[in-house]
């Protein structure tokens, strides 16, 4: 029962409600038209404390489709937050307005410390270098639309894997789904950080660590793209250095199998070049498709309309 | 060599690492105490080469909690008309609440006030404790006791 719950985590879910979610969300792209009026009466609330307006977008664009309304803030200087109000002060008067929220910090933690505080369910839209949940369940559903399957894939992550929070989240995810294994793929600066490994020794799940893109692309059913973010760093010099160590070229492509699938969580900078859009195994941009989809799919089961 | 007394009735903190003496003194107030209290420092040890000890003559409501997250080899013996009436072995507790806070800057904890600081104990062997809200991982939590 996905009624009133918050998701923070990805692992909040079972797989099974994952696969609810991923069922409803494959109703609506059948027959988008008979859901545009279920969620009338509804009010999201997006809580944005730091910019991003493709994950706002997203959220908002899902609930339109569905018929309800959004009220919300884009950047905390515009709100209460810039008079130094905590999140559980807000959350608890947001809450009082709207039938679910969706949040997005810069803080690690703090869509956690809202659904404590919180009378209607809570979306995590990203929370600084950690988690990113809807963004794995947009990178589930395109995974699972396009290969079939979410077992027996050898997913290989390539980039900023060490402030890249849609990858830890997708590992989380895709760790619990039999026989996959990764290939993570960083400069040593930005190498996953050791709680993910340890997670993943836990669970006895395989992975490599690889400085070198073009060695193992051959050997991937995925390759999963990132993007080094500038505003996770407190020193621009590591930033420049760092910003265009991995850049997805046509020989690199050349060298991967023919139904091997890029995804990227987007906006790119230039680790995919524009050459790379018209190859048909380059799916960032249904994956964007894929993303609102799966919010509204994930908005009606918390408010419990399906 | 240093003679303290025997207590009658108390509680006898011993085992402690050698160097935590104090913080444990200290996180106990001891300084304010009313009764009699011995801090002895870097004490002989078959176990531990140097160990802290300390003798309250008091029977206080401790925190096992708390000494067992300083260090979960200290042994605390209640002491009743100058016997051993009970020990007592600790560990590292599963969850700690409000001791410690998060290093991390990026932590929500670092910004947001009036919210419980959480650390779960996720490997007993290492010592791994991980904060509730950034998840970031610490092996040696209790040194910023």
């Amino acid at each position: 029962m996905l009624k009133g719950r918050h998701l923070i985590d990805i692992m909040d879910f079972s797989k099974e409600e994952l696969d609810e979610i991923f069922e409803l969300a494959n109703e609506i792209i059948l027959k988008e038209e008979d859901f545009s009026k279920v969620c009338d009466g509804k009010l999201l609330a997006t809580l944005f404390y730091e910019p991003s307006t493709r994950t706002r977008l997203s959220f908002e664009s899902a609930m339109i489709r569905l018929g309800g309304k959004v009220v919300g803030f884009s950047e905390p200087n515009s709100s209460s937050v810039s008079k130094g109000e905590s999140i559980a002060d807000t959350i608890r008067v947001v809450g009082s307005y709207a039938d679910i929220v969706a949040m997005r910090h810069p803080k690690e933690g703090a869509p956690k410390i809202a659904s404590m505080y919180s009378p209607v369910p809570v979306i995590n839209a990203g929370d600084g270098g950690h988690q990113h949940p809807t963004q794995t369940l947009t990178d589930l559903l395109t995974i699972k639309s396009i290969k079939g399957r979410l077992s027996n894939l050898k997913i290989g992550c390539c980039g900023d894997l060490k402030f890249g929070r849609t990858v830890h989240s997708l590992i989380n995810a895709m760790s619990r789904y039999e026989n996959n294994s990764f290939t993570l793929i960083s400069p040593e600066e930005l190498k996953i950080p050791d709680y993910a490994k340890k997670e993943l020794d836990k669970k006895g799940v395989s992975y490599i660590e690889t400085k070198n893109l073009e060695d193992v692309i051959g050997s991937l059913d995925i390759l999963y793209m990132t993007r080094v973010q500038k505003e996770r760093f407190f020193n621009e010099e590591d930033y420049i250095r760092l910003k265009d160590i991995y850049i997805l070229s046509k020989d690199k492509m050349a060298k991967a199998g023919k139904d091997m699938i890029v995804l990227h969580p987007l906006p790119r900078v230039n680790e995919i070049p524009y050459e790379i859009d018209s190859d048909p195994r380059a799916c960032y941009f249904k994956q964007v498709k894929y993303g609102m989809y799966v919010r509204m799919a994930l908005m009606m089961k918390l408010l419990g309309i399906r | 060599m240093l003679t303290i007394n025997s207590i009658k009735n108390g509680i006898v903190i011993d085992h402690i690492r050698a160097g935590y003496g104090m913080k444990i003194f200290n996180y106990l107030e001891l300084n304010k105490a009313k009764y009699s209290v011995a801090l002895i420092m870097n004490a002989a040890s078959e176990k531990l080469g140097r160990k802290d000890i300390i003798k309250i003559e008091n029977n206080l409501e401790l925190d096992f909690t708390v000494l067992g997250f300083i260090d979960p080899n200290i042994t605390i013996d209640v002491i009743k008309d100058e016997k051993i009436y009970k020990k007592i072995k600790l560990k590292l507790p599963d969850r700690i609440e409000n001791i410690i806070e998060c290093k991390n800057p990026r932590c929500v904890t670092s910004v947001e006030k009036n919210i419980p600081h959480i650390f779960n104990l996720v490997d007993e062997k290492t010592g791994t404790y991980r904060c509730e809200y950034c998840d970031q991982m610490y092996d040696n939590l209790s040194k910023y006791l």
